[in-house]
């Protein structure tokens, strides 16, 4: 087992590594770091002006050398001017005087870089802005983990009844409905003025101060595309789980129903759907950067945006290092935790 | 002049429509309620009488119902073209009368399908499930409508002209002054003044012209890197498989971001991308023939010079857009868009791919295959390929949902296809702001969407459900 879980991290590390490093060649393409260059400077920079810009801030050196850099495994670029003398340090913070940076400054020694975009740390910004997501993510998973279940388990407990009939359509819409979808629909029937106005459009004041009117919409919106797919894994697990001996043993035992279903069946359907949970956060990832655009609620999907379409290198990494590394250690852990909870499988 | 109102002459109908869905709300309920209750108890007679009664009622409430909705749509629809004017149909018989070439389409369609379905496979089996009948009408709407839309047979204006004084007008608005033109806009116009109804019907062109070649080229490629990794084994396979859980792991909508970006698209990455993606086609289809008509030498050859030839003008036209007889041109931002949803796909058809075949290869018949001395490419797609088409056949339908899905999110935050493009991506983002004043630019491509991805649903349902009856 512990062999097993040091492989998965190796791997892990390098899929990491070779995902920031396809993030970083495509932030540092020249015609990114001429618009960089451009919208740090001004627009009309003529090209000389952009080049002795990139010189200075370091973006013209060979890409494997910049990366290791942001790495900190490389010490950081420093520029001198040829004719001023001005030294310009990539290590040296806002104010600081540059010939007492530090030499080495990258994701090793926790320094994630500056925004260009918010003029801000990116740590500070991403710190922040996941708490925000996480907040969302926390009332995602408390409503729709527990409905899928309950769908799932009642579809699946009698296979081809008209219950299970109903709620598999139910849970086809659910997956055929797209964020930007039932947001749209939603916003339509319960916050605009053509439908019934009860909630809130935006979620903006749901940062400081999250209501049920301005926090329900967004977190029913991203619920609603994943309780579909849980709810059909589930259903699967539970009809398979119906058909196995020992709950016709159960059932020929005289045991009631109900008995069958919550104390037999259900620990053994819910190995499968705990899986499909975990493997969902790389989707759930993809909802919150919909659903954060469409209610302007300013967690990380919505710095994500920001900072791709503003190509703010440092931020645009820190967003990828966060996402790649959130959706690698769910799978560690639904791996694990699968392990764990079916006996059956042994890892050599 | 007048607006028009929803149902027209027909609204007399309204009231009992709308008791009927009131009547259909309460039924479901009552028949989930008492199914709930019926299934306290697996052995039929322990059910006591008064809840069988009960839950047969609702069952038999709920086919009535649901009988006289669909009937009542059914005369909105056919009475709708019937009507004599525009003022009398209403917005939804001018939409139907509009939708006629498509109405037409579809019966023709089914019947020619029901009258010979013992004849046509899996896709007349089709006919035997609801649920797959259901799915394959929502979806042949949509593709009719796409056709006769970009034919130029359904749309009432425009999709790019404004009209002044139409801006995010209420649906079944009149327009100011009629020169020959359509009098109204029957879904209501945008906030710039367009016509929604032909944005939504030419937006299922886009929709339509992308979506299923665009997973066609993902299951080529799929399948060409699929087959080899579970048959082969060993360090292929290892590489392979880790390339694919790499993009997997990457967020789709970063990806887009970093990949549709015009910046990028300025240092022609894409098109070298379509340069990898399309070869796989190509491929493909040489090793598809080779490994049949390989003890045929006369017959592989001219084959293959077809192909050949012909895979390599469309090729040198799509991908690198320098076609040598100038026939082939693709636009290079739709390029962007198709490479980056066919480079998202791909690798989750390689992993469906390799799990089936993996299963396969430990059948006897490729064992036999072996024994008989074929090649491994034959056995890999004369052997395995075919007996995988059943998952492979209700993934495709699926997958072409969720490539709508996809193109749809790409036009949500305006990456790639041009601002005015009518797509129903872009018209939900430029509807979403004014959302809580004027919804009805949004709704209706919305709601376009989700059909058309519900019925791909159903349809890859309906055909699971007959293929495992096989």
């Amino acid at each position: 087992m512990g062999v097993f879980i040091l492989r998965r991290i190796g791997v892990m590390i390098l899929t990491a590594l070779c995902l920031t490093f396809v993030v970083f060649f495509l932030t540092n393409l020249y015609p990114a770091l001429e618009k960089l260059a451009k919208t740090q400077g001004n627009q009309r920079m003529s090209d000389d002006a952009v080049v002795s810009y990139l010189e200075r801030n370091g973006h013209l050196q060979p890409l494997l050398v910049k990366y290791g850099q942001w790495l900190g495994v490389i010490p950081g670029h420093v520029h001198e001017n040829p004719e001023t003398g001005a030294i310009t340090a990539r290590c040296a913070t806002r104010g600081m005087d540059p010939s007492e940076a530090p030499r080495f400054c990258g994701l090793l020694q926790g320094d994630w870089g500056f925004s260009t975009v918010f003029k801000d740390d990116v740590s500070s910004i991403i710190a922040t802005r996941l708490g925000l997501t996480g907040k969302l993510m926390f009332w995602v998973l408390v409503v729709m983990v527990p409905s899928a279940l309950i769908i799932g388990v009642l579809a699946g407990m009698r296979e081809g009844s008209r219950l299970d009939r109903s709620l598999s359509t139910f849970s086809i819409a659910s997956t055929a409905t797209p964020e930007y979808v039932s947001g749209v629909i939603l916003i339509t029937l319960l916050a605009s003025s053509a439908g019934w106005k009860i909630f809130k459009g935006t979620a903006t004041s749901a940062a400081d101060n999250a209501t049920l009117e301005n926090f329900l919409l967004p977190v029913l919106t991203i619920s609603l595309y994943g309780v579909g797919y849980i709810a059909r894994m589930t259903r699967a697990s539970m009809t398979e789980v119906m058909t196995a001996q020992f709950i016709r043993t159960a059932r020929l035992k005289g045991v009631s129903f109900r008995n069958v279903v919550l104390k037999h069946a259900l620990r053994n359907a819910l190995i499968a759907p705990f899986t499909v949970i975990l493997l969902q956060f790389p989707w759930l990832l993809n909802g919150v950067v919909i659903v954060e655009t469409l209610f302007n609620y300013k967690g990380f999907g919505w710095v994500l945006v920001a900072a791709a379409g503003n190509n703010d290198i440092s931020l645009l990494l820190a967003c990828s290092v966060v996402a790649v590394v959130v959706v690698l250690v769910t799978q560690l852990i639904s791996d694990i935790g699968y392990v764990f909870l079916n006996p059956r499988i042994q890892i050599s | 002049m007048e607006s028009l109102t929803w149902t027209g002459s027909l609204s007399v109908l309204d009231p009992i429509f709308l008791l009927a869905w009131i009547a259909f709300g309460i039924a479901v309920v009552a028949q989930i309620a008492a199914t709930f209750f019926a299934a306290e108890d697996l052995v039929e007679h322990e059910v006591s009488a008064p809840t069988r009664k009960l839950a047969e009622y609702a069952v038999l409430g709920v086919k009535i119902i649901a009988g006289l909705i669909l009937l009542l749509m059914l005369v909105y629809v056919v009475g709708g073209v019937l009507m004599p004017t525009l003022d009398t149909k209403g917005i939804v018989g001018a939409v139907s009368t509009r939708l006629l070439p498509v109405w037409i389409a579809l019966l023709v369609t089914f019947a020619a399908s029901i009258y010979f379905k013992r004849r046509l496979g899996l896709y007349g089996k089709l006919f035997d499930s609801m649920v797959g009948m259901i799915g394959f009408a929502i979806v042949m709407f949509w593709v009719f409508t796409a056709i006769f839309g970009a034919m130029d047979l359904i749309v009432t204006h425009d999709p790019l002209a404004q009209v002044s004084g139409m801006k995010n007008k209420v649906p079944g608005t009149a327009l100011p002054d009629v020169e020959g033109a359509f009098p109204y806009y029957l879904l209501g116009g945008d906030n710039l003044a367009r016509d929604v109804f032909s944005r939504v019907v030419k937006g299922a062109w886009e929709v339509v012209k992308v979506a299923p070649f665009a997973t066609l080229f993902a299951f080529m490629v799929g399948i060409t890197l699929g087959l080899p990794a579970a048959y082969f084994g060993g360090r292929l396979d290892t590489i392979l498989s880790f390339v694919s859980n790499l993009i997997l792991a990457f967020p789709v909508i970063l990806l887009f971001y970093l990949l549709v970006t015009p910046e990028i698209v300025q240092t022609g990455i894409p098109v070298y991308m379509a340069a990898v993606l399309f070869i796989f086609p190509i491929i493909f289809m040489v090793i598809l023939i080779n490994s049949r008509f390989y003890v045929q030498p006369m017959k592989r050859s001219v084959y293959l010079v077809i192909v050949l030839v012909l895979g390599l003008w469309i090729y040198s036209g799509v991908a690198w857009n320098s076609d040598p007889l100038g026939l082939i041109e693709f636009p290079p931002n739709l390029l962007v868009v198709f490479v980056s949803v066919v480079f998202v796909n791909s690798p989750t058809v390689f992993r469906i791919v390799r799990g089936i075949a993996l299963d396969i290869k430990t059948r006897d018949y490729v064992a036999a295959g072996q024994t008989r001395g074929e090649g491994p490419w034959y056995i890999m797609l004369w052997e395995i390929l075919p007996n995988a088409r059943g998952p492979l056949i209700v993934d495709f339908c699926l997958r072409i949902g969720y490539t709508t899905i996809l193109l749809g999110t790409l036009g949500f935050f305006g990456l790639g296809l041009s601002p005015e493009s009518p797509d129903w991506g872009s018209t939900i983002n430029d509807g979403r702001k004014l959302l809580s004043i004027f919804p009805h630019p949004a709704l209706a491509p919305a709601f376009s969407l989700m059909s058309l991805v519900l019925g791909l649903n159903l349809l890859a349902d309906g055909l699971r459900e007959e293929s495992l009856r096989d």
